[in-house]
């Protein structure tokens, strides 16, 4: 197999990579600022362009096209950089490419100190992302995460807000941990399919011929789901997650809630799933109650509680995190394919709001919502951002959301009825704090501490420099919302045809 | 007198496949006479000659890298692609001792040049020892570089914590040689015994102790005299129950020789350890549980004793410690796993670039007392020199075991390969272990990088402007530094050599 000359996915990885090597090597700001530019669009270009051609594409085994395949020196392993998408990872890397953009151009105007380093870790992490839905070797799937993890950790300890030493502390210690254990089970993917490569298409093919026994399926998903559980903030391993998104600052927090978070869920479906079904059954039933009843009741119940408009936000997406969980543990085409659409939707819809929640802070000076109100008065274009942004998390018809949850439902309407009851409640409460939120911030009276802080320091409506990323967000939330087919098709074609794709009919 | 079983024993003498280390002997005499015959201003060249002479003798080497498996002296020495590895191995790590010497040893006073014979002449019985294949060779090599780290370890000898510590390793080292010789007795011993079978009287010869041991499988004294060599080598690489000398020794030595322990010494115990491991093989049964045992209370040892550390080479030492038992954990698995031994070496190679740029910069940041090194210390750094922080954050990026540093890969090999082995209670340990490790790792790096100004009670030491650093120390930090990331991302060569492909 020859790489094509050109190859999209590398470019995607490469181009952010190249950017920050120039900016560790020592370029004047004024350059590094151009160069970003380019480093944070490429990827997007690229994304937007596998998009575009995936449908015409060539598809080789399992489904993916634009295959390439690199040596690195450890094929005695099993390990080389081979690059691919099929329809689960086409829409999150199309994700990956456009949250990337916006929080890149949100990042360029936020006059952050040390620019330069901020800019080379946003970048860093930008190619983690891009690199770890567009590999198909299960090591550098892993490989990619952790890069993109590790500049979080520095950018919530430098850039961070309140807490931020021992909101960084606890996030690495309880990232690290997930990561481990997930590591540790696509090892024993690895070593235990016989395989004796980390290339997905190869072990597929391996145990197609000869399954893992049904012990053996059962603690390796036991591990990953544990590991990916953490990553994905399962409940009730969550508590980093509010608490570092508090923290970390508003780039990071959008790369990471929106795109990198859904590592986990991308690892479940992709590799976890298919490689191992009869593990996947296995625990399937504990996974929905506890994604339900934690995830979805008891954090919605917690996010209702929140005075503090990014921590509401933090823990509004683990709540969020619930419904993908359960769309998992339905195990069926729809729910699963359900997942794929709200992983987009979700990292779309909560790279929005965290962004707008900062360039609120930026004229409020404070987080706390009872400290707020009219703020509409001043910037309406924000309020409106705010509110479409709203709606969408609440999985109104016409974002993206709906179309996510929506299958979600109906494939669990079929798993259980009680748990639908359940789920179905979070969408009430869903819609409390996210409006409740919107009134307090944006409407009403105003509140004595921001009369005061008007009186210092009149707000202004949101200018082009914030208002072009969330336009990004919010039309890419829209464009999905009215043609789903655009991501459903292919989503739907990974999920039904590729041998290998033992998905268990329920 | 018949002189043909003589001339017999001398054909099997091959000096040239010795080249590497005499050459480096006659550099560390070169030194001593230059040291007489140059003029006393021109003796502070001499380090610098040392370090030219060793680039050459790396050249060299790489240049005939490849070389056939053959025994040589009679099966003393086996010379072998792991020698050669190995030998680079031990002259890159003499190397950057040298290097990080000049800067050290320019703030002590006192004789300077025989520190750089020293490191030549351990490093030279470094790559003997790895070599060897018999007990005679493996006891003489191993003493002679044992000998010289003795010196080296109290070289500041007007500070007494390093005179302490040279009394402690010295003392330790003592005992580790005396279970290691009780041990190799024992073998002897009972292989000499006429009345088993498979009895040799060339027990020394590991390939002959390897045929007795095939034949007597269960052999009690045989087993007592594995488990008190193994107890030896422990000692030089920091295993549990034998680390205790590591956090005091470490402290006070000087810091390049901080270094030359940590990096060197540690390694040639692990080699020396696969070799045993290999021609122990009829004893798996003992061995492996022994090492596996070993290794998960060493990680466990290590890792919760460096969390409450303060002084950095004390933090280092006992890390150290931890990535001793992260190696064993992959040693626990040759036998069991083909290739296992790559993964091995890997880890050295990636612990070896890592160390030496964490060790770097704490010889840059040095002051007068080279023991008293705090973390205090390294409050602000990201301020004062970012060069230096960033030097930092990759070394101990890559201790920690994080993408996309070369540390990641060798805990990836060791964890797959303790896997295949089916170790799978260690791994847990492991993983906890490197949780565990992020926290005081991290702990550093946020010293260094996350402490803002107002929070700062303690101001910036006084000597912090004085960060010594001279142009060699940098392009060797710098090169340390993207041979880290360069390896994390495309291990080429080297990962070939080690994956066996």
């Amino acid at each position: 197999m020859s790489n094509p000359s050109f190859d999209p996915l590398l470019i995607a990885v490469a181009a952010p990579l190249a950017v920050a090597a120039l900016i560790a090597l020592g370029m004047p700001k004024r350059v590094v600022m151009k160069l970003a530019y380019l480093g944070f669009a490429t990827p997007a270009a690229m994304a937007l362009w596998a998009w575009w051609n995936f449908a015409d594409a060539a598809k080789e085994a399992h489904g993916y096209t634009f295959v390439s395949r690199y040596s690195t020196g450890l094929d005695g392993y099993g390990i080389a950089l081979k690059l691919g998408l099929n329809g689960i990872s086409l829409p999150l890397f199309v994700l990956a490419g456009v949250v990337g953009l916006a929080a890149g151009l949100y990042a360029l105007q936020s006059n952050a100190s040390h620019m330069k380093t901020y800019l080379l870790l946003l970048l860093v992490m930008q190619a983690g992302l891009m690199g770890t839905f567009a590999s198909v070797d299960v090591f550098y799937f892993y490989f990619f995460h952790e890069l993109a993890l590790i500049p979080t950790f520095i950018m919530v300890g430098v850039w961070g807000g309140r807490d931020r030493a021992y909101a960084a502390m606890a996030m690495t210690v309880y990232l690290t941990l997930g990561a481990m254990l997930s590591l540790l089970g696509l090892i024993a993917i690895y070593s235990k399919s016989g395989a004796s490569s980390f290339d997905l298409m190869a072990i597929k093919d391996t145990l197609a011929s000869q399954p893992f026994s049904q012990a053996a399926q059962k603690h390796i998903f036991g591990l990953l789901l544990f590991g990916f559980g953490i990553l994905v903030s399962l409940w009730p391993f969550h508590s980093w997650a509010p608490l570092g998104y508090g923290a970390a600052p508003s780039s990071a927090a959008m790369l990471h809630a929106g795109v990198l978070k859904k590592f986990g869920l991308y690892g479940l479906i992709q590799i976890a799933l298919p490689v191992l079904p009869l593990g996947a059954l296995h625990w399937s039933h504990p996974l929905a109650v506890t994604a339900a009843v934690g995830n979805v009741l008891v954090i919605g119940l917690v996010t209702m509680a929140q005075r503090d408009l990014k921590q509401m936000v933090g823990y509004s997406s683990v709540m969020h995190m619930g419904y993908a969980f359960l769309g998992i543990a339905t195990g069926s085409i729809l729910g699963i394919g359900g997942v794929v659409m709200l992983m987009v939707a979700h990292g779309l819809s909560v790279a929005l709001l965290f962004l707008l929640s900062t360039s609120v802070h930026r004229r409020t000076q404070t987080f706390e919502m009872d400290r707020m109100g009219g703020l509409a008065h001043y910037a309406p274009g924000l309020a409106a951002l705010f509110l479409a942004a709203t709606f969408a998390g609440m999985g109104l018809p016409g974002f993206a959301n709906f179309w996510g949850e929506l299958p979600i439902f109906v494939a669990l309407w079929g798993y259980s009825h009680w748990l639908t009851v359940v789920t179905l409640t979070g969408t009430v409460i869903s819609a409390v704090y996210g409006l409740r939120a919107a009134a307090r911030v944006f409407f009403g009276p105003k509140s004595p501490g921001f009369s005061g802080v008007v009186a210092s320091h009149p707000p202004v409506d949101i200018g082009w420099g914030e208002r072009l990323p969330a336009l990004i967000l919010a039309a890419a939330l829209l464009f999905i919302g009215v043609w789903p087919r655009s991501l459903s098709t292919a989503i739907n074609g990974a999920l039904t045809n590729p041998p290998g794709s033992t998905v268990a009919a329920r | 007198m018949d002189f043909s079983t003589l001339r017999a024993l001398a054909a099997g003498n091959s000096w040239g496949a010795v080249l590497p280390e005499l050459l480096l002997g006659c550099l560390a005499l070169a030194l001593l006479v230059l040291e007489i015959a140059l003029p006393k201003d021109a003796h502070k060249r001499i380090p610098m000659i040392s370090i030219m002479g060793q680039v050459a003798i790396l050249g060299l080497l790489l240049a005939n890298f490849s070389v056939p498996t053959v025994e040589t002296f009679n099966g003393l020495l086996m010379q072998s692609p792991t020698g050669q590895l190995f030998r680079v191995f031990f002259l890159l790590s003499s190397i950057l001792v040298t290097v990080l010497a000049r800067v050290s040893l320019s703030r002590q006073p006192g004789p300077r040049v025989e520190f750089h014979h020293i490191v030549l002449v351990v490093s030279a019985a470094a790559m003997l020892l790895v070599q060897s294949r018999n007990f005679i060779m493996l006891f003489v090599t191993l003493e002679t570089m044992t000998i010289g780290l003795y010196i080296l370890v109290s070289y500041y000898r007007t500070n007494s914590r390093t005179l302490e510590a040279g009394l402690k390793y010295l003392v330790m080292g003592a005992l580790s040689s005396a279970l290691l010789l009780f041990g190799i007795v024992l073998l002897y011993g009972s292989a000499g015994n006429p009345l088993l079978p498979g009895s040799t009287p060339d027990a020394m010869q590991f390939a002959a102790l390897n045929g007795f041991l095939a034949a007597n499988p269960h052999n009690f004294l045989a087993g007592a005299g594995i488990v008190l060599v193994l107890s030896g080598i422990a000692f030089k690489i920091g295993g549990f129950p034998f680390q205790i000398w590591v956090p005091d020794v470490y402290e006070g030595a000087p810091t390049p020789v901080t270094a030359f322990l940590a990096v060197a010494s540690k390694a040639a115990g692990f080699v020396v350890l696969l070799v045993l491991v290999e021609n122990f093989a009829p004893y798996h049964w003992l061995v492996e549980p022994v090492l596996a045992a070993m290794a998960a209370a060493t990680i466990i040892f290590g890792n919760l004793a460096a969390l409450k550390q303060h002084n950095v080479k004390r933090l280092l030492g006992l890390s150290g410690v931890s990535h001793a038992g992260f190696i064993l954990l992959a040693v626990a698995s040759v036998g069991t796993v083909p290739g296992a031994e790559g993964a091995v070496y890997f880890y050295l190679f990636a612990y070896l670039i890592a160390s030496f740029a964490v060790f770097g910069v704490m010889t840059a940041l040095a002051g007068a007392d080279d023991t008293n090194q705090e973390l205090s210390d390294y409050s602000g750094l990201g301020r004062r020199s970012p060069f230096l922080s960033g030097i930092l954050a990759c070394g101990l990026g890559s201790l920690a075991g994080i993408p996309p540093f070369a540390g990641f890969m060798g805990k990836l090999f060791v964890f797959v390969v303790a896997f295949k082995a089916g170790h799978f209670g260690l791994l847990l340990v492991a993983i906890a272990g490197v949780v565990v490790s992020i926290y005081y790792y991290f702990g550093w790096i946020r010293a260094a990088f996350f402490s803002d100004a107002s929070t700062d009670n303690n101001p910036e030491p006084a000597d912090a402007t004085t960060a010594n650093t001279s142009l060699t120390l940098r392009v060797a930090l710098a090169a340390l530094a993207a041979a880290s990331i360069i390896l994390g991302f495309y291990q080429g060569p080297l990962g070939r050599l080690v994956s066996g492909s």
